[in-house]
């Protein structure tokens, strides 16, 4: 049977792709955001897993407001590399695996989450840079990937009540699914930020580690902090952290804190970074 | 609807309101992710801009580059960064400007951990700020 292993949360700010497109890692500014995803790629690499579940949003690229889904399921064969306005990411392109996607759709339709599914989307930096953060710059990306949108850009997003319950759902699905598979769920964006107006620049490290504690520790407290909260606290931006909630509910309920790192600024974000395992109850 | 985050200061919520108001703005900020695109319209802006049955205002502030007149009149930051993208601006650049301090003020800012919670909370702090 297929298994949900372990959960990987990450910030998924564009600035950290470019300065992997451009070989900047190594830099001054960069080095302190890439040096807390050290432990993280050989904990992966070890990991080995058949397939990634992304969580992660659209950034106004493969939807636009023509059409919002609230959650969109990727169950095509892959997913080719959008161009955003500054020309795609020299990153491969991201093959799916549909037999599991399409399984996890059906499976938490009937259980009450009402998802779109997609066949045909481009991915954003909010899918890629996670990936490059993992596993650095591949020919081929090691396995294949199954994005989850969430819509973060429209007010409202979903809640982090509904997340976390989507995410118990991915977990049932995923453990009736039949072929032995190794799966490790991705929570991608935040924390902290607000890129828009006035305010832009507003960092919370207070609220970011304290939702770093409680989404490890109490994922029911972390689902009950209102939008508003996310909003006013953690910056405009700052509400793509229901997301981690989708990864958080995937997990077992207790869980096992492997690696966690927080770095002030890549370019407008705070970055966080949790890599949790499951606990046998 | 509950509206209570329009206390925050500085900030513009994409809410339904702003998603009806900047619909055509929003769009054609969309249109700019093809390079084609981009090009038609940096060869004549206003030309460009006749496509979308936009307000007259929100023209006026595509061509004045006015970023927070634009997220004002319905614009969403993921869409008016599309026009940033096309002026060769990325997200911080945008934020200085938004924020009115310089590029390296701004990024100087960051370094020193953000702006910080503590009187950004709502309108009332900034008031009296």
């Amino acid at each position: 049977m297929a298994e949900i292993i372990a959960g990987y949360a990450s910030s998924h700010v564009p600035a950290i792709g470019v300065a992997i497109d451009q070989g900047k890692t190594g830099e001054n500014y960069w080095q302190p955001v890439f040096a807390g995803y050290e432990a993280s790629r050989k904990w992966i690499a070890e990991q080995n897993p058949d397939v990634i579940i992304m969580v992660y949003n659209d950034h106004a690229t493969a939807f636009s407001l023509e059409m919002i889904p609230t959650f969109a399921l990727g169950c095509a064969a892959e997913f080719a590399i959008a161009d955003e306005g500054w020309g795609p990411r020299p990153v491969p392109k991201v093959v799916g695996h549909p037999e599991l996607a399409w399984h996890i759709a059906q499976s938490v339709i009937l259980d009450e989450f009402d998802l779109t599914i997609v066949n045909q989307m481009e991915v954003d930096h909010g899918l890629t840079v996670p990936l490059s953060l993992a596993f650095g710059q591949p020919e081929a990306w090691p396995c294949p990937v199954i994005p989850l949108a969430v819509n973060v850009v429209q007010y409202p997003p979903p809640t982090g009540h509904r997340c976390l319950q989507l995410g118990r759902a991915i977990r049932k699905a995923v453990a009736s699914f039949g072929p032995d598979l190794k799966v490790v769920i991705f929570g991608t964006g935040g924390m902290s930020h607000q890129l828009q107006a006035e305010r832009a620049g507003l960092i919370n490290a207070d609220f970011d580690n304290r939702f770093l504690d409680l989404l490890v520790n109490d994922p029911e407290a972390a689902a009950a902090i209102p939008h508003v909260d996310y909003l006013r606290e953690a910056g405009s931006e700052g509400i793509e952290l229901v997301m981690w909630l989708v990864m958080r509910g995937a997990l077992s309920p207790d869980v096992r804190q492997i690696h966690r790192h927080y770095h002030v600024p890549a370019s407008n974000t705070a970055v966080g970074h949790l890599v949790l395992e499951n606990q046998p109850a | 609807m509950s509206q209570d985050y329009h206390d925050i200061p500085g900030t513009y919520v994409f809410d339904a309101e702003a998603s009806r108001k900047g619909y055509h703005l929003n769009m054609f900020c969309m249109s700019l992710r093809h390079a084609g695109n981009r090009a038609d319209f940096l060869a004549d802006e206003a030309d460009y801009l006749s496509r979308f049955p936009m307000s007259e205002e929100q023209r006026r502030a595509v061509l004045e580059r006015d970023w927070n007149g634009m997220l004002r009149l319905g614009g969403n930051i993921y869409y008016t960064s599309k026009l940033a993208a096309t002026d060769g601006l990325n997200f911080q650049q945008l934020a200085a400007i938004m924020t009115g301090v310089s590029e390296q003020d701004y990024r100087a800012m960051m370094l020193g951990g953000g702006r910080p919670i503590e009187g950004n909370r709502s309108k009332k702090e900034w008031s009296h700020g």
